[in-house]
């Protein structure tokens, strides 16, 4: 048992640069129920809009990720969208744009 | 024969049909946000007895209840007003009456179901039985633009009162006359008010400003005197913290003549004098409050909060202004709600898919039972409350 979670842990690590910037299925998880349960507070549960906008995919295709991430982690003043650099590390903020490109909560 | 006549009588008055009669007045409805559903729970007992399907979206999901406690109208994220029989526990109506919506209300007289729309944005108002469109009113601020309309109650005088989110405004729309409803308009409020509540008499409607630091006060009984703004500046001029749930004007305490608010963007519950309108204190909180809820009796507060604080439960004697308690009742504490006589608070824990009910005097969990990622608790004696 030891044995073999050394030597997933070596895989893991010897997978390195395509690990590299992915958060770990845990705090995927985590991200995950934050993304439709507490961003869909105001965007929606299935992301189609509410207080905050519509944020499905078609609503991205012409909004860069560097404008998204920074969006989720510097907020957008003057609206009720906060910073969540707080809560959120940058990591965290490229895997939620990747989700909602992907159409999470459809 | 006759002898088995009234053998069979005796068999059909002992039988299901009465042992299924019950009355509404200790059952609550629980939305279940993610899966769409709604659980019909008792507090007698502390059960769950049925669950409701076919709802659609039902993040922030709100209920009222007809004024007979039977039905609720459930109003969904996606446009839908569903109607739920309680008694027999299954959905009996629903329309899709817009794309996107926030809340509603029954009228004074529960002939009148309003919802509050984001898209389009405006207030549409239907029939209580049918579910049929009776009024649409388009919360056209300017030439062409619709805002999203928030803080609907239902008022005295069969009466809808709501805030306008972009110009800042709070309309009141009189259905006194259903066929020809009159709309009377305050303008300049303050900037995006967020949500609202009525005083339990019915008297004074208090908007929440999220794009300033204060409410907006109409006097009801007084509406040539206008809305008056109340703490003005309270967060004085400090930079507020990262608002990451809008806090919810619902729960309304008065005792000792005070009345409770959730700061925004402040780890703080406000003290208002009910009297004068003024800031007479603020309770310093372990995060940013989402619901300050009162008992029923008004002795305690029961506060939760956002993220990432959402784990925690405070309650406050409003005798003394002090936190009295601080509970971890789970993660993801979303929504509170009193039983009518409010021995016992149910909570829902959405990140651990169940609610938790507690005895609120020893301020120990007593029932935990399973629910989807629950949100909003629903009792059905808010159906004799106005503005709930």
């Amino acid at each position: 048992m030891r044995c073999s979670i050394a030597s997933l842990m070596l895989s893991l690590a010897l997978a390195g640069p395509a690990a590299a910037g992915e958060p770990a299925p845990a705090r995927e998880a985590e991200l995950r129920n934050l993304l439709i349960q507490d961003c869909g507070s105001c965007h929606g549960l299935q992301m189609r809009g509410g207080l905050g906008p519509a944020l499905l995919p078609a609503n991205l295709d012409e909004r860069p990720d560097a404008m998204l991430v920074a969006t989720i982690l510097h907020g957008r003043h003057g609206t009720a969208m906060p910073a969540w650099r707080a809560l959120l590390s940058e990591e965290d903020a490229r895997w939620m744009v990747r989700a909602l490109r992907q159409g999470v909560g459809q | 024969m006759n002898r088995v006549l009234s053998a069979l009588l005796l068999s059909l008055a002992v039988g299901p049909a009465i042992a299924e009669m019950r009355g509404t007045g200790d059952l609550a409805l629980v939305i279940e946000r993610a899966s769409g559903t709604v659980q019909v729970v008792e507090t007698s007992g502390n059960t769950s007895l049925a669950r409701v399907a076919g709802l659609g979206d039902l993040s922030h999901a709100s209920a009222v209840f007809s004024r007979d406690g039977r039905y609720a109208y459930v109003f969904g994220r996606d446009g839908g007003l569903s109607k739920v029989d309680l008694l027999q526990q299954r959905l009996v109506g629903r329309v899709m009456q817009a794309g996107n919506s926030i809340g509603g209300a029954i009228s004074q007289d529960g002939r009148l179901v309003a919802v509050s729309n984001y898209e389009p944005g405006g207030v549409r108002v239907f029939d209580a039985d049918t579910l049929e469109l009776v009024a649409d009113i388009p919360a056209e601020y300017a030439p062409g633009k619709l805002s999203k309309v928030v803080g609907l109650v239902d008022a005295p005088g069969q009466r809808f009162v709501f805030s306008l989110w972009e110009p800042g405004e709070i309309w009141i729309a009189d259905f006194s006359d259903r066929a020809r409803p009159q709309v009377r308009r305050f303008t300049d409020i303050g900037r995006n008010p967020y949500d609202a509540l009525l005083t339990p008499d019915g008297r004074h409607y208090i908007a929440g400003l999220f794009g300033e630091d204060g409410l907006a006060l109409l006097d009801l009984w007084d509406l040539d005197a206008g809305v008056r703004r109340i703490l003005p500046g309270y967060g004085r001029g400090e930079e507020r913290l990262p608002v990451y749930k809008m806090p919810h004007l619902e729960g309304w305490a008065v005792a000792n003549g005070h009345a409770f608010f959730p700061a925004i963007g402040r780890h703080e519950v406000l003290v208002v004098d009910t009297t004068r309108w003024v800031e007479v204190g603020r309770i310093a909180v372990h995060g940013q409050p989402v619901f300050v809820m009162a008992r029923p009796d008004g002795r305690h507060l029961w506060v939760n909060f956002a993220l990432p604080d959402n784990d925690t439960v405070q309650v406050i004697d409003t005798l003394s202004l002090a936190v009295i308690r601080t509970l971890k009742p789970g993660k993801a504490i979303l929504h509170m709600e009193f039983e009518p006589r409010g021995e016992e608070v149910w909570l829902s824990v959405r990140d651990e898919d169940r609610l938790a009910v507690y005895d609120t005097i020893t301020f120990t969990p007593r029932t935990t039972l399973p629910a989807h990622t629950p949100s909003g608790i629903f009792m059905s004696a808010r159906a004799h409350r106005s503005g709930l």
